[in-house]
């Protein structure tokens, strides 16, 4: 063995192992993975977040310097980015103008005409400024940021945004800084409004990026109620010049001093943007998600066979994300700061890790054998693997080791997140991912059981009986064996998704409701928004229609080449002349450092008491926070510098306050202003009329939008009726509190397992018997119907009389539904007979099953007047009304029985029964066994008659009479028949048929009319019954059990013994003795399994070829009602109500579940690993490995019915059941899948 | 037939190409125009069918090609913060309007060629045959051109090694056979003449050539193309009715 293979068969073994544990601790592994996952990615919370938004940091001006760039030691909460000096300093100059006092003669282009005009000086002011002191002589132009060209493709900005010098902003640019400009322009609004761009706009405007502060608070409008104009004048600097600004401050606060104004002026903000990132890079990275996408979808496409497909590929997904995350976060904690582009770098890992482990996985997990165990499907599956993936974990890690031996530094980064990828994806493959894997599969396996056949056709539709999906707390289990299943909230899902998200839909009307939620918001912001747009709409159509605007509209004046803000020729700039012939020469426009600002000159502009109060708060302090986050970025992007990565200073800002007199703002009128003047009345009606257009037109958006509403709301109820989502009728009927509802509030589906009821008997089930394709029943009233297991349907109905020469069909009389004054049929009720009851459970007592049975149809026989008794037996008839007769017959059954369990009611029975009982007695005795062969009926009655029908065509065969007492049991194997006797003895017959009889695979229902009548028995002679051995005393006392199989006949009877007997020849091999009560149970199956209970509780496991006892176990308080076994266990239940799970070879008790009283005494088992039980109107599905319920089936409508008493297991894994007067025929699907 | 595919990985500095580039490039462009429908109207008599499916797989990697084309011309453009969508779309078709065409047809011949060559030699491709891999391949393709363009590398040789070994990768990972491998390497060797004669001609140039006018790494970026396209053309010849599910 060379080390190859056997590292291969380590690795296999422990992948084994490993799969084991992690199919059956689910949940701790789950919740282990996912705190490892949640620990790895704590580091990343000190990572930055994703995002473009700009980050703040503030300082004080006083003591401000220009960060270094080296980082200093301890920065405090300085953050990394501040290093270095910023991009710019921006110096904003806060205007706020009014014209005060307000004059009626003033029209309201007034507003903002002259305190507009007064940016022009204001500009020249700082322009102008210079400081000197002893390092020197700063003018703006040695500080401000100096600017090129404008960015290719802006030329219409061309004419507003300065180019060639200082970057200095103000809304003089409109106007390219020259007064005559504006001062010739007859209509300021629509000069705004010209430059701005049309259709929505997120980024920051034109009009914001020279006004400064937001357009709605400019004030420069014809609505202005406040008649204050705010503005800034923005100066860009390139250097920080502490004293030159402190003078400049000092300089415009007192020329124009702010009275009230309180602003802080000791903060500099530090603004750092990210790096935006742009639609050209953002191209490439869609591009690269959409491939990955694509790469996702089809890998996760390829899961198949899981019961979710969606939940394994999230999983999947989840597993590589997370492994990325766990990455990122594991590199952080060591000390690696990640320096590539996350989201660029992303996809790429994605597609290193990839999900072809996952996938391969799940493949081979689902690729091993369907019977086998969950836990060692999962291991196998995992086994299988494990080579391949470790040799595709091994290759990876070297390709990705010679990447990190490239030495480039952007590899080697991405070589360790992919190894860290890599590994922390193998860690999450094999826990996380394998133990929902494993979850899955399970829920699988559930679901598969739960899923039902699809309906046969050309049947009448049964009416499905309620199901209910019981969740039970889970049984006490003490032994050590049983294994914990997943808690119940991974049980409980056995819906199917998307009927889940149905009803879910269709419960709270989801999808009408978020179409009524959206419609509302979207309500909502037409009203919010609407009035806004309407507003300026309106504003612009007034402005064109004012007669104050231009009528021509062509009065714009040509632009010239923008002014540079320091014209070329311009004598009066400051920059050589020094101190600068200033035309103002009070107060000068310049200030020496030493001497301050102390020539505080006569303000011209003393303040009256303004009517139109300027007042400065809080938000003036930064009011460019109002302003987009994309400001400054788009307003240097023009000049093609980028802020990304880098940060701008924000100084505080100059206040200024201008007051102008009524008298100035007339001088500075366009004679355009003043050509129409409107009075001051006119104005207020004007501005009352578009207010008042404004309502109209916003009730008329309203009314509309309501409107438009309602219509489609209409349009939704016509395309969306109501029972929208509540497919199907029977949905669509039922109300929610019809059926329980799980956990999650949803009900389950009536189509799972729908037990299919079989009706027609009259009174309750006494035999049960099936070959697989036909089932014969036999009621207490000793009528025989004999069914089709596959469709349910009622092939033939054997009345009690014998054979009649012409009967109908029981459908046919129920369906004809004749009812009135007609001879009834079988009225000629059984005696019980004395002797061993052969049921030993109470039955039911009787009113509820008439209360539960009114459809009693099928006594009803209505040819049965015209037909001559029939020669074998002379049925007693009595013309009685239709419930005396059922209620008789059912007294005369329990009366003269001598039950050990009698009813109570029998006691106190109406006297008028007596009669019917004498009648009876006489009459037909009743049918006490059942077997079932081919398509023969073997029925053993109480007057010790055998009696061999016809399945299909419900004639009479055979009949043999040879014994007195009454058959308690009979066996049908091959072509014998084994009668057990009241009396203890035991008949051996053999049935000799001329013709070969024929397994008739008989399916399908005949028509009514399909069925000749057949008056005499020809075919009597063909099957003859001869009795060829008859053992006397087999047992001294009744035999209650009798058992066949594998050539062996086991009787169990009273007197605590089992005999087995050869079926050839009728000999008895062995006597077993060790009860020490009567036998109640036995089971034998063809591999020689022969178990047996008795009436002390004690079960017993024998040797059937040697006779010796293998193991003898008491289990039971009381008897022991049915056993069964499967390969390697035993189930017993008894009259304690406890199910017994022993294991076979060691008879050690595995666990036992404790069932509801008065439920469970039968027990069937379908597959090795699934028991079902009869309870109380229902059967339930157990897993016999845990010992869980998996399901329970309501069988009637009424859960508090009658018991299920008999339950018969057939091959097609249906599963048969009394249920009082009916039969229940339940499919379990896919057992049957699974069987193959 | 020359192929021009992706050389946009390339042009990241030129804008503005002479009346003469323009010629030839329609020149060319007629050609393969002329070429095509011959080779549309051969296969179209005999037949019509596979004709059928052969136009689909054409114009599904002429598609590919086209858009790959595109999206990675952009990579090569330098960054700029934009704001406004003219100045976007200006980016997107800065480079040349005959480069996506071109790779289109390019890739289309390349991946027409691969299945065909695969049936001649007899060799069926059967290795990883399904749309996962195929994105995957696409993927991994997109990073290597990511990272010839983004990636700082002390010198050339070591970038050029570094996608050499790259591309290695890509065809040992996702397509492992000869004719692949063959195919591969012819694709890139008359690609890399072809672009040099472009650029000799003055058609475009690059920045920084250090491999006679051209970058050395380019011919393995044409060789990663053409396995990539190779292994689309494949799993279209195979899958038939599946379309890629990416643009």
């Amino acid at each position: 063995m060379t080390l190859r293979e056997r590292l291969r068969e380590k690795i296999s073994a422990a992948f084994y192992r490993h799969g084991l544990l992690c199919a059956s601790y689910p949940v701790p592994i789950i919740l282990f993975t996912s705190a490892s996952i949640l620990t790895c990615c704590y580091p990343l919370l000190r990572l930055p977040l994703p995002g473009t938004g700009p980050v703040e940091f503030t300082t004080g001006v006083r003591d401000y310097s220009v960060p270094s760039h080296e980082p200093q030691g301890d920065l405090g909460e300085r953050p990394d980015w501040y290093r270095g000096p910023p991009v710019a300093y921006i110096q904003q100059v806060l205007v706020k103008a009014s014209v005060s006092p307000w004059d009626s003669s003033l029209v309201p282009v007034d507003v903002f005409r002259s305190p507009l005009g007064r940016a022009f000086s204001l500009l020249e002011e700082i322009r102008n400024h210079v400081h000197s002191d002893g390092s020197g002589v700063r003018s703006l132009e040695t500080l401000c940021l100096q600017v090129t060209d404008l960015f290719p493709g802006l030329r219409r900005m061309q004419s507003v945004l300065p180019e060639h010098g200082c970057l200095l902003v103000s809304p003089g640019n409109y106007w390219q800084n020259q007064r005559e400009l504006f001062d010739l322009d007859p209509d300021l609004l629509k000069t705004i409004q010209k430059h701005e761009p049309k259709g929505l706009h997120t980024s920051a405007t034109l009009r914001d990026l020279l006004f400064g502060v937001p357009g709605k608070y400019t004030g420069v409008s014809h609505y202005n109620r406040k008649r204050v104009v705010t503005y800034t004048i923005t100066v860009v600097l390139s250097s920080y010049d502490a004293r030159f600004l402190g003078s400049l401050r000092g300089r415009l606060k007192q020329l124009h001093p702010s009275a009230n104004c309180s602003l802080r002026d000791d903060h500099m903000v530090h603004v750092h943007f990210k790096e935006e990132i742009g639609i050209a890079e953002l191209i490439p990275l869609v591009t690269t998600y959409i491939i990955l996408f694509a790469y996702i979808y089809f890998s996760t496409r390829k899961i198949d066979m899981v019961k979710s497909k969606w939940g394994l590929a999230l999983a999947a997904v989840v597993t590589v994300l997370s492994s990325l995350l766990m990455s990122v976060g594991l590199c952080t904690l060591f000390g690696l700061t990640p320096t590539l582009n996350g989201g660029e770098i992303f996809p790429y890992l994605v597609v290193v890790i990839g999900l072809e482990n996952v996938l391969v996985l799940t493949k081979s997990v689902v690729s091993t054998p369907v019977d086998l165990e969950v836990k060692l499907r999962i291991a196998q599956g995992l086994s299988n693997e494990s080579w391949s993936i470790m040799k595709n974990m091994a290759t990876e890690l070297c390709i990705i080791l010679i990447g990190y031996f490239t030495l480039v530094p952007a590899i080697q980064e991405f070589c360790l997140f992919a190894v860290v990828g890599l590994v922390s994806d193998f860690f999450l493959q094999m826990f996380f991912f394998t133990t929902v894997l494993s979850i899955d599969i399970r829920r699988m396996e559930l679901a598969d059981l739960n899923r039902r056949l699809p309906a046969e056709a050309g049947l009448p539709p049964p009416k499905p009986g309620p199901l209910r999906i019981r969740e039970v707390p889970p049984p006490p289990r003490p032994s050590p064996h049983t294994i914990t299943l997943q808690t119940p909230a991974f049980r409980n899902l056995r819906l199917p998704k998307r009927l889940r998200v149905v009803y879910f839909l269709a419960r709270t009307r989801l999808a009408q409701r978020i179409i009524m939620v959206g419609t509302v918001i979207w309500i909502g912001i037409l009203v919010y928004t609407d009035p806004a747009g309407i507003r300026t709409y309106l504003a612009a159509q007034v402005s064109e229609q004012s007669p104050l605007g231009d009528p021509g509209g062509g009065g714009l004046a040509p632009h010239l080449g923008v002014a540079p803000v320091f014209r070329g020729g311009d004598p009066t700039s400051a920059l050589s002349i020094h101190p600068p012939p200033d035309p103002t020469p009070v107060p000068e426009n310049q200030s020496q450092g030493h001497h301050g600002a102390a020539q505080a000159g006569p303000l011209p502009q003393a303040s009256p008491p303004a009517v139109p109060q300027i007042t400065w708060g809080a938000e003036d302090e930064e009011g460019w926070r109002r302003l987009s986050f994309r400001h400054w970025p788009s307003l240097f992007s023009y000049y093609n510098i980028t802020l990304a990565k880098r940060y701008i200073s924000i100084l505080p800002v100059i206040p200024v306050t201008v007051h102008l007199s009524p008298q100035e703002a007339i001088e500075t009128r366009h004679p355009q202003d003043t050509r129409h003047p409107p009075p001051s009345i006119p104005k207020v009606s004007a501005d009352l009329q578009t207010d008042l257009t404004l309502y109209k037109v916003a009730a008329l958006g309203l009314a509309a939008g309501v409107l438009l509403v309602l219509l489609l709301f209409c349009l939704y109820r016509v395309l969306c009726p109501r029972n929208y989502g509540q497919n199907g009728v029977a949905h669509g009927r039922r109300r929610r509190g019809d059926l329980p509802c799980d956990d999650y509030g949803y009900s389950p589906p009536v189509s799972e397992i729908s037990p299919l009821l079989l009706r027609g008997h009259s009174m309750d089930i006494e035999c049960l018997a099936s070959d697989g394709m036909l089932l014969a029943s036999c009621c207490l009233a000793g009528q025989i119907r004999v069914w089709d297991t596959q469709t349910g349907d009622c092939l033939t109905v054997i009345p009690n009389e014998g054979p009649m020469c012409g009967w109908d069909g029981g459908y046919g009389a129920a369906e004809s539904g004749l009812l009135g004054p007609e001879t009834l049929g079988p009225a000629c009720e059984e005696e019980g007979g004395g002797g061993y009851p052969l049921r030993r459970r109470t039955a039911p007592t009787w009113p509820t099953l008439f209360n539960d049975q009114p459809d009693l149809t099928p006594l009803i026989d209505t040819n049965f007047a015209s037909q001559p008794p029939s020669h074998l037996c002379t049925p007693p008839r009595h013309g009685f009304d239709f419930g005396g007769l059922v209620e008789r017959a059912y007294m005369e059954h329990e009366a003269p029985s001598p039950s050990a369990y009698p009813s109570p009611s029998s006691a106190s029975s109406s006297p008028a029964s007596a009669a019917g009982t004498q009648a009876a007695a006489d009459g037909e005795s009743s049918v006490w066994a059942l077997e079932l062969r081919g398509n023969l009926i073997a029925a053993g009655r109480s007057s010790g008659k055998l009696e061999l029908w016809d399945a299909v065509e419900g004639s009479l065969r055979c009949v043999n009479e040879d014994g007195g007492s009454g058959i308690t049991a009979l066996a049908f194997l091959n072509n014998r028949i084994v009668a057990a006797r009241l009396n203890g003895s035991l008949d051996f017959f053999t049935v000799e048929i001329n013709k070969p009889l024929g397994l008739l695979q008989y399916r399908g229902a005949p028509g009514r009319g399909s069925v000749p009548p057949s008056p005499c028995y020809s075919s009597e002679d063909v099957i003859s019954c001869q009795l060829t051995r008859s053992v006397q005393c087999a047992h001294q006392k009744p035999i209650t059990v009798l058992r066949a199989a594998a050539g062996r006949v086991v009787t169990g009877s009273q007197d605590h013994t089992v005999r087995v007997y050869r079926l050839e020849d009728s000999c008895c091999l062995f006597t077993l003795q060790g009860h020490s009560g009567g036998i109640t149970a036995i089971y034998i199956d063809q591999t020689m399994v022969l178990a047996s209970g008795g009436q002390d509780g004690a079960i017993c496991l024998w040797d059937v070829l040697t006779g010796s006892r293998v193991s003898h176990v008491y289990g039971h308080r009381g008897d022991v009602t049915s056993l069964v076994c499967t390969i390697s266990c035993v189930i017993s239940s008894g009259l304690d109500d406890l199910i017994c799970i022993w294991d076979r070879s060691t008879g050690i008790k595995l666990y036992s579940i404790q069932q509801e009283v008065g439920c469970g005494a039968s027990l069937g088992v379908i597959s090795e690993s699934l028991l079902v039980t009869g309870g109380q109107g229902c059967v339930s599905f157990w897993d016999l490995n845990f010992g869980d319920l998996l399901q329970t089936v309501y069988l009637g409508q009424s859960s508090d019915g009658q018991g299920v008493r008999q339950l018969l297991v057939l091959d097609n894994a249906a599963i048969i059941c009394d249920f009082g007067s009916e039969l229940s025929l339940v499919y379990v699907p896919s057992v049957l899948e699974k069987l193959d | 037939m020359p192929r021009l595919e992706e050389h946009c990985w390339s042009c990241s500095c030129e804008t503005k190409h002479s009346s003469g580039a323009n010629w030839l490039a329609s020149k060319a462009e007629e050609m393969m125009s002329i070429i095509t429908s011959v080779l549309r109207n051969a296969y179209g008599s005999l037949h019509d069918v596979r004709a059928a499916n052969l136009i689909r797989r054409g114009l599904v990697l002429f598609t590919v090609g086209a858009f790959l084309a595109l999206v990675l011309n952009l990579l090569q453009i330098q960054r700029h913060v934009t704001l406004f969508p003219e100045e976007v779309m200006t980016t997107l078709f800065s480079s040349a309007w005959w480069i996506p065409p071109c790779c289109g047809t390019g890739a289309a011949v390349v991946g027409l060629l691969y299945p065909c060559l695969d049936s001649h030699l007899g060799e069926p491709h059967k290795f990883k045959r399904e749309w996962a891999s195929v994105m995957r391949c696409i993927a991994v393709f997109v990073g290597i051109n990511h990272a010839s363009v983004k990636l700082d590398f002390d010198n050339n040789v070591q970038l050029s090694l570094t996608l050499a070994a790259l591309s290695l990768g890509l065809w040992w990972t996702f397509d492992r056979s000869r004719s692949g491998f063959g195919l591969g390497i012819t694709t890139a060797v008359l690609a890399t003449v072809f672009t040099q004669l472009l650029v000799y001609n003055g058609v475009y140039q690059y920045t920084s050539p250090d491999f006679l006018y051209v970058r050395s790494w380019l011919p393995c970026i044409f060789f990663s193309g053409g396995v990539t396209v190779g292994n689309i053309g494949r799993q279209l010849a195979m899958g038939g009715v599946e379309k890629p599910h990416m643009d």
